[in-house]
Parts: C-alpha cells; structure tokens; sequence
C-alpha cells in the first residue's frame, strides 16, 4: 500500500480522459478515465463487448475516430498519427496477434523499429521466449498459438517502448503456456515495463496485475486495486457476471 | 544442320530469343503491377503508358540535351518515378478506402491522356531510337546469329527482377512492405510511416515500368501506342501469374514470353492466343493464380 501511495503522487505515465471513440456511426467509449503509473501493471476488466480493446485501439490511435485526451508523460497524443505515438513509446500485442504470414519469425520479431533506446537485445528476448529462437526461419504463421503469442509479445520488447498494451495475451492457449505468460510479464515488470492488459481470464488477471479497471458499456465504473480484491470480490463478480 | 521436328535450328531458337526478349518485358512490367497491386490495391491501368514514358524520356533525353543510352537508363526510371509519386500523393492516396475499381478507373483514365497527349505532340509513326555502339553487332553462336543488344536487355531485365525480388523477399524494407501489405494498420501502429512506404512503392513500380521502357526503346519504335499494345498482354501474365506474388511474376513473365515464342514455331496462328488461352485454363483451375495465395 505504501508503494501505491506513492505512486499516487507522482505524475501517471499514462492518464486517459474523457477518451471517446467510434467505429463508423458507432460509439462504442463514451468516456473513458483512468490511469497508471511507470512500473505498473494495470487491467481493464469487463464483459464482451465493453470497450476493453477499443480502449486500447484508441489510445494506439488505431481508431480512426476517436476524441478526449491520452497523455503520455504530459504529452498530449489523441491527434497524433499512430506512428507518431508509436514513436513516442507505446506498443501494442493485438488481440489476434498480429503475426505476418510472409515474414519468418526472425523477420516478425525485427520488424518493429526501435523507436526509444532501452528496448530489450534480441538475446534476452530469446532468454524469455526460447521456443523462439528455435523457429526463426518458419514462416510466422506456422508457429503454435502460444509461439505466436510469443512472438507478439516479444517483437514489442525491443523497440524502447516502455508502455505495453497488451490485448488478450492468454486468450485460446494452454494453460501451461499461459502460465509461462503469466511468469513473463511478471518479469517484465521487474525490468521496468508498464503495462496495460485487457483480459477476459480473470484468475490470470489477479496473478499479475497491480490494480483492475471495471469497463462497462464505453465507461469505467469502477477500479480495484490488487491487493484489496479479496473484500471486493463480490462486486467485481457482479460486474463482470461470472 | 540437324532439324527438329522438321523445324530448322535458326527458326527455333530465333523464336526462342524472341520469345525471351518479350518475356522479360512481361516479367518487369508485371512484377512492377504485382507490387502496386501488392500494396496499394490499385490495379495500375497507367503501367503500359509509363513504359512509354520510359522510352520517350529517353528519346528526348538524346534529342533535346544529347545524353545517351546509359544515361537514360537512369534518368528516364527517376523522372517516370517522379511523376508515378506525384500522381500517387495528389490522385491514388484519395482512392486507397474505395473499391479497386475506381483506382482502376482513375489510372485507366491517366494511361489514355497521357498516350492522347504523346499522339497529339509526336503522331503515331514512331520515332528510331539507336542502341549504344557498344551494344550493336552480335554473336555467331552456330546454331543462331544472337544480337549483343538483346542478349543485353535479357541480362538488364533478369537483374532487374532478381534484384526487385532480393529487395522485396531479403531485406528491412521489403520486409516492411510485405507487412504492411498484409496489415497496414499494424504496421503504422509499430511506427513506420506506411503512406511514405505506399508512395515510394508506388514510384518503384512506375520507374521499373519505365526501366523497361528505355530496354525496349532500341528495339521496337518509341511510339506512344507501345505501353497499349503490351499492356494487355502483361494483364494476362499478372493473372496466370497470380496478383501480388513477386517471384510468380518474374516466373510467369519470362516462361510465357518463351511460350508465346515456341507457339510461334509450331503453330504460328496461334501464337497471338496463346497467352490468352492458358490464362482462361488457369482461371477454370487455380482462379488464384498459378503463385497467388488462395482468396
């Protein structure tokens, strides 16, 4: 608790405002608000179809119509280009991967250019992910569900980007491999990473997260932190209709 | 002399050159269509003109400031290139959410005021455009008399695709291009600058077009119909090749070209079907095309 007060007074990494967003005549946010600290681990929890990756697409700038306000270290990004906030140190692992057919997984996991100094080497991607180094020449769709996921996690690690967003990591795969996930972006939060996880698996959720956002219909409604989730559980299980 | 098939050697593989010379032809003009078309989406109708632009850049390049062959070879690509980049940034980014229909529309449309424009300025007859001393003369292999200029424009053009495959298949940026092929967005979302990638690729298919262009000026007149008679052709090989795959492209261009040529030989009637025939078989087959992937 000493730890999440302090954090409380120094300046988010992130801070998301009133975030609106679109698809087409859609509107699917209707003002999100939260925000997380450097070194987090935060979630958005909620039910199918809250908003939890449109979130994430928007503060990407990925949603081609979105309006409100996303800081990232005081600077103001929700009119930017999405490679300009790339660039300025946000990566997203997207909920359906994202691997490229035509790149080998060598290729996949060099693509992404270095957009900070600090990313990981290449090398302790594979020290975190052996399976990978293995299957560098396949062709990157021929990997497993869970290489793949891997792969998606691991190709972001290396651009500097120090926020993460990552969308569904353990969605469809083994729980073995969820686990091995699960230990990862523990790690990776030692290494200094912030971290935004949309999760549907809510048991993994609590294993690795600091404090839970409640997205409900566009809007967060709620957040919970971490270590207070056992008092809180029944109103969490209520929101989320499990 | 022996004879095949009651063919004699000189006819056969005087064909077989021929048939080689307007497959790399084939093969750069559709390689450079498959990448757009890879890319942006755009079936670019324009390809044909462009080639034109090719030779009669290098056409004006001798007679209005007197520099050669060689030098055309590199200015006529950049300046085709040029106006390629000039026509993406202020036309074809407009269409990339439309159907492809109206970038076919709209380079269509481009390819007949431009060929309209070199009509109206330089008529129809064709102007002579001479190869380089260099390159004249040729060889007597025995069995054929082969021109040092075409055995040239067989090696620039096999370069030319190798090199554009290496580019696409073996490097960062062809890596990024065959990624944002797939999935712009993402791609966009890592930090890469995609329309500056769309338009430069937009521009390296244009100046391959016109490459191919200035190969092709000594051999057939610089005329401005050249690209229009060709075009068609090379929509064919795109189609048998399959649309978007860089390596069908260069395969099917070159291995149509000495098709045509053989059909020559043997069934000189057919010679002018050919190409059009195997692509309605391939299209009951393998609509996909013989390298594309399936759709």
């Amino acid at each position: 608790m000493a730890e999440a007060a302090r954090a409380a007074q120094t300046a988010p990494l992130l801070a998301v405002r009133d975030l609106e967003g679109w698809y087409g005549e859609s509107h699917v946010l209707h003002g999100i608000d939260f925000e997380v600290q450097e070194g987090e681990i935060v979630t958005l929890l909620g039910r199918n179809g809250a908003g939890k990756t449109t979130t994430l697409k928007a503060i990407m700038g990925i949603l081609p119509r979105r309006s409100g306000s996303v800081q990232l270290s005081g600077r103001e990004l929700i009119a930017l280009p999405s490679r300009t906030i790339a660039r300025a140190g946000i990566a997203i692992c997207p909920e359906e991967r994202g691997i490229f057919s035509s790149l080998s997984v060598e290729e996949n996991l060099m693509l992404p250019p270095r957009v900070l100094p600090g990313g990981l080497s290449v090398e302790r991607i594979y020290e975190l992910f052996p399976n990978l180094r293995e299957r560098l020449s396949s062709q990157g769709t021929k990997l497993s569900g869970g290489e793949q996921q891997m792969l998606a996690i691991g190709r972001i690690l290396r651009t500097g980007a120090k926020l993460l967003l990552l969308d569904e990591p353990t969605e469809g795969l083994a729980p073995v491999i969820v686990q091995q996930i699960g230990r990862t972006i523990s790690q990776l939060k030692r290494e200094g990473f912030t971290i935004v996880l949309v999760e549907q698996n809510f048991r993994f959720a609590t294993s690795v997260a600091d404090r839970h956002y409640v997205v409900e219909t566009g809007k967060v409604i709620d957040m919970i932190p971490n270590a207070d989730l056992d008092a809180n559980i029944d109103r969490l299980h209520s929101y989320l209709g499990v | 002399m022996f004879e095949l098939l009651g063919i004699p050697p000189q006819a056969l593989f005087g064909q077989l050159l021929l048939g080689l010379i307007n497959g790399s032809f084939y093969a750069m003009l559709s390689l450079g269509l498959a990448v757009i078309f890879g890319l942006l989406n755009i079936i670019n109708f324009a390809h044909g003109a462009q080639y034109m632009m090719g030779a009669f850049v290098a056409w004006m390049l001798g007679n209005y400031l007197g520099l050669g062959y060689w030098w055309a070879l590199v200015i006529a690509p950049v300046v085709v290139g040029a106006s390629g980049i000039v026509i993406e940034r202020l036309m074809l980014s407009r269409l990339y959410h439309l159907d492809h229909l109206y970038g076919l529309l709209l380079t269509f449309g481009l390819a007949l005021i431009i060929q309209g424009l070199f009509r109206n300025a330089y008529g129809v007859s064709g102007m002579p455009y001479t190869a380089p001393p260099v390159l004249a003369g040729g060889q007597n292999l025995g069995f054929m008399f082969l021109p040092n200029y075409r055995a040239w424009v067989v090696v620039a053009s096999l370069v030319a695709c190798f090199g554009t495959w290496f580019l696409i298949e073996k490097t960062r940026l062809g890596a990024y291009l065959r990624a944002a092929t797939e999935n712009p967005t993402l791609v966009g979302a890592f930090g890469i600058n995609v329309p500056r990638l769309i338009t430069l690729t937009y521009g390296f298919g244009v100046g391959l077009a016109a490459f191919a262009g200035v190969l092709a000026a000594p051999i057939y007149s610089v005329n401005p119909n050249m690209g229009a008679d060709l075009i068609i052709v090379v929509f064919a090989v795109v189609v048998i090749g399959g649309m978007g795959s860089i390596m069908g492209a260069i395969v099917t261009g070159f291995g149509l070209g000495i098709i045509e040529g053989l059909t020559r030989v043997f069934y000189p009637e057919g010679s002018a079907v050919v190409i059009f025939v195997i692509m309605a078989l391939v299209l009951l087959v393998k609509p996909q095309g013989l390298f594309g992937r399936p759709v």
